[in-house]
């Protein structure tokens, strides 16, 4: 299996918990066990885009119990004798192996995966930023004989490309500390924020300059956070900024 | 079941609560932190082999960068 893979260093390993739980998009080659009609596949195709059952294979890394999973869409891309090419975007936790299977078996068919390439995990994709393992370990050496900087940051990307699409909340640097403290974030830290924030959804706190403070839960939606002057906006679950990097602007308790 | 929006094309739009300055004594842009910070809060879009597991390829890039510690976001594994 090939693909998308991103690689968290040292400090940003705090934020593959929001990776982990975001969507994900594959190309898939399917192996139809016996021939079957292009129409059908693509019937059938359609019809798995939706809330799907799956119980995770004998070889898996959590909990064998059936659950659910919601798959995007399914596109039908191409048919070569019996192997079926598709695209799916599904929610993170999907095995396309099992969805084979399954496809196969409503097809009457039955079906393997033969080849899987996943295209996108969150907001990482195929494209200009994405590289190789040669690649990494030749711009390193690069960097390491020239000490050029720019060779660096040409592979290496800030840990908050990995948030694109975690909901947002901007802080007063008066703030910042605080939340790095483990406080919650509370309404008149708060100085923007990004539509459709619900409780209860993962939201990154970020400073003016567009640096990760910590990942937080939210307590209230955007609508609500705009209204309140005071009181709980939301809860600090994971701190990535390092204490101290911004003024200490906040009373002990003890005092 | 139609189509349904996944979570990337969820468009947000920003809304301003209030306005302020931020000092520039503190902190930095992300793209702007020193190579040492750069690389400590970096991440690294691998376009994964096949053969090795993902746990594998996390490894190699920890060893080809000279780091204490890395992770992998979301195992891509059969």
């Amino acid at each position: 299996m090939t693909g998308v893979l991103p690689i968290a260093l040292e400090e940003s390993r705090k934020i593959v918990q929001a990776l982990l739980l975001s969507g994900k998009e594959y190309v898939c080659v399917m192996k139809l066990h016996r021939e079957a009609e292009e129409k059908q596949v693509r019937n059938v195709l359609k019809e798995f885009e939706d809330t799907i059952y799956q119980r995770p294979p004998l070889r898996a890394a959590v909990k064998r119990q059936l659950r659910t999973r919601r798959i995007y869409y399914i596109d039908f891309l191409e048919m070569d004798g019996r192997n079926v090419l598709f695209k799916v975007g599904c929610e993170a936790g999907t095995y396309i192996r099992k969805l084979c299977f399954d496809i196969g078996e409503v097809l009457g068919c039955a079906a393997h995966m033969q080849e899987l390439r996943r295209t996108r995990a969150g907001p990482f994709v195929e494209n200009g930023d994405m590289v190789t393992l040669h690649d990494v370990a030749y711009w390193f050496m690069e960097w390491q004989e020239q000490k050029d900087e720019r060779i660096l940051r040409k592979f290496i990307q800030p840990m908050e490309k990995a948030l694109v699409l975690v909901p947002k909340i901007y802080v007063r640097d008066s703030a910042v500390d605080a939340v790095c403290h483990g406080a919650t974030l509370t309404a008149p830290g708060v100085l923007s924020l990004e539509t459709k924030i619900n409780k209860g959804l993962t939201v990154a706190v970020l400073t003016l300059k567009g640096e990760v403070v910590a990942l937080a839960k939210a307590a209230v939606s955007t609508e609500d956070i705009l209204n309140m002057e005071h009181g709980v906006v939301a809860e600090t679950k994971r701190v990535l900024m390092l204490r101290g990097t911004y003024p200490k602007c906040w009373k002990s308790g003890e005092a | 079941m139609p189509r349904t929006v996944p979570p990337w094309e969820t468009k947000r739009k920003l809304l301003v609560k209030t306005e302020d300055k931020t000092n520039p004594r503190y902190g930095c842009k992300p793209e702007e932190r020193s190579v040492e910070e750069y690389m400590k809060y970096g991440v690294i879009n691998l376009d994964k082999p096949a053969g090795p597991t993902s746990h594998e390829v996390a490894a190699w890039v920890k060893r080809i960068l000279n780091l204490q510690h890395v992770g992998h976001g979301g195992t891509l594994e059969a």
